[in-house]
């Protein structure tokens, strides 16, 4: 525990600059993984334990695009389409299987297939660790905001899923198929008596959540080292994220991953060696306060 | 018998688990006509209505619309073949706008129609106009039922089922529901009506069935049924 380091930096603007954004950073990314899955949640009513290996994926196929194009643009659009494609198959073919069967089978299944991702990652790409390196366009010198080291790739980081979540709360209370999406959460049953495929809806929202979570991996593929296995952090921090929030809100995952991301950023220097378990801490807390989440509904 | 109905409903077995609901029900529906489908509570009517819509699929049976047999279809694809079901319990979106719920209705109707939009629906149900950005959840039950049927009209169905349009509401309001449905029956409307109020029948309906325990015991004119008495007193709680 270090309370002296932490006070200095909550003193220094600085210092409040630098970790303010890298905890945006962890935030957001965050979000757009945990986004996916409370919506998966919120629609389907299952947890989707893949939801990490759908971030990895993307990740590694940014890797291996921005190799053969050395496009960065490229990579990510290509990490969120290939995982789109991904997950459909997934929910097409494994998980609509199992909807509405006890959520031990469904967990067997998205077990399953972490393994199976591992093992494919590792056997495609090795098992070492790998480096996607940062492309051309941002090899620039820092910004300095207020004393405080901002990369460029950082701001463009922040940016790009600030329009990613603008984007995606348009899509959901402003399109058709977010209306019908939002129904089909509430009664899947009445929906499909006004004459629409719900099967087809369910299907729309697990590539559009395993996109979101591509995303994610693509654009974090320069400033993580990807490893098979790296799903399994982010999953359990998605966890996190949307239990604090609320499961199935959105808006939700979006307030409980900057404070997840601002937890870690800022704890990393007061509690060094307790980062994890702040954020259990954290969850806790609002558990007791508030046991469906900040924005989740009671009962 | 001549014309050949719209909806042929044949020796329909349902059941729930282990239990039997409904025992060999049939019925037809012609065009332009209204069949008030009357029995008392647990008679059988909500899951006549929903074996149609396929939202309780029969186990035997036949449910044909237009001449093919759309028994154990899934719901969406029976109400594309042109069946508009307003369940029961109206089962509105809560969160929901009064426009959402509508939009979330829209389709075309089998052969292409699209006779309905928002603008039709608001001239046929001028009280859902002011309440278009309302949530669903915060209306009136009667408001609650214009609503359910007007979003199954937007669907532009071929052959309207209501189950128990007139249930929970007070005397005014079901008579704004039954002026309605008169209106709607003046436009050349198919509907099937269930209903445990038979009174609320008598201006709406042109034919009767009775159902009672899972199965059909009476079919007449509405105004039949009026004048039968005894088959009222044995069947309908009045």
């Amino acid at each position: 525990m270090n309370l002296v380091a932490l006070t200095e930096c909550l003193t220094s603007a600085s210092c409040l600059v630098t970790q303010t954004t890298s905890g945006l950073i962890i935030g957001m990314l965050l979000f757009l993984v945990a986004a996916g899955l409370t919506l998966i949640f919120g629609v389907l009513k299952v947890v989707n334990f893949t939801h990490g290996s759908f971030y990895m994926l993307g990740a590694y196929l940014a890797l291996t695009v921005n190799g053969l194009t050395n496009s960065y643009f490229l990579a990510v659009l290509a990490a969120a389409i290939g995982v789109a494609l991904v997950a459909l198959v997934f929910e097409r073919f494994f998980m609509s299987k199992v909807y509405g069967s006890n959520v031990l089978m469904q967990l067997l299944v998205c077990y399953a297939f972490i393994l199976i991702m591992d093992d494919a990652v590792k056997i495609i790409w090795g098992p070492e660790f790998k480096s996607m390196g940062m492309a051309a366009a941002f090899q620039k010198p820092p910004l300095f905001i207020a004393g405080g080291i901002v990369p460029v790739f950082y701001l463009f980081l922040i940016i790009v899923t600030l329009i990613i979540s603008v984007v995606l709360w348009l899509i959901i209370t402003r399109t058709r198929f977010g209306t019908v999406v939002r129904a089909a959460a509430v009664n899947p049953s009445m929906v499909s008596a006004l004459g629409i495929n719900t099967g087809l809806v369910f299907s729309g929202v697990f590539m559009l959540g395993g996109m979101l979570a591509g995303l994610a991996g693509g654009l974090a593929a320069p400033v993580r080292s990807l490893t098979a296995g790296m799903g399994f952090s982010i999953l359990i921090e998605s966890f996190i994220v949307t239990v604090i929030g609320g499961m199935g809100s959105i808006a939700g995952a979006l307030l409980g991953s900057i404070m997840i991301g601002l937890v870690r950023s800022f704890g990393s220097i007061g509690f060094p060696l307790f980062v994890e378990g702040l954020m259990f801490l954290l969850m806790a807390i609002i558990l007791i306060l508030k046991p469906s989440g900040l924005l989740g509904k009671e009962g | 018998m001549s014309e050949r109905p719209i909806v042929r409903v044949d020796g329909l077995d349902v059941f729930y688990g282990k239990s039997q609901i409904l025992f060999d029900v049939g019925l037809e529906l012609k065009q332009g006509r209204t069949l008030a489908l009357l029995g008392r509570n647990g008679a059988g009517k909500s899951t006549t209505m929903k074996a149609i819509a396929g939202v309780a699929p029969p186990r035997r049976g036949v449910v044909e619309i237009a001449g093919a047999n759309v028994a154990g279809r899934p719901p969406h694809v029976i109400a594309r073949t042109g069946i508009g079901f307003v369940p029961e319990d109206r089962q509105i979106f809560p969160e929901h706008t009064v426009e959402e719920n509508l939009e979330i209705g829209a389709k075309k109707g089998p052969g292409g129609q699209d006779a309905w939009s928002l603008k039709r629906v608001f001239e046929v149900f001028p009280l859902l106009e002011p309440l278009r950005y309302r949530m669903g959840g915060r209306l009136s039950g009667g408001e609650q039922q214009m609503l359910a049927i007007a979003r199954t009209l937007m669907g532009n169905p071929v052959v309207l089922l209501l189950d128990e349009p007139s249930e929970g509401l007070a005397p005014i309001v079901v008579a704004r529901i039954g002026e309605l449905l008169r209106t709607l029956r003046a436009t050349g409307a198919t509907t099937l009506i269930a209903e445990q109020n038979m009174h609320f029948c008598l201006g709406v309906a042109d034919d009767a069935v009775v159902i009672d325990k899972g199965s059909i015991v009476y079919r007449d004119t509405i105004a039949g049924l009026k004048a039968n008495e005894e088959v009222r007193r044995r069947y309908l709680a009045m």
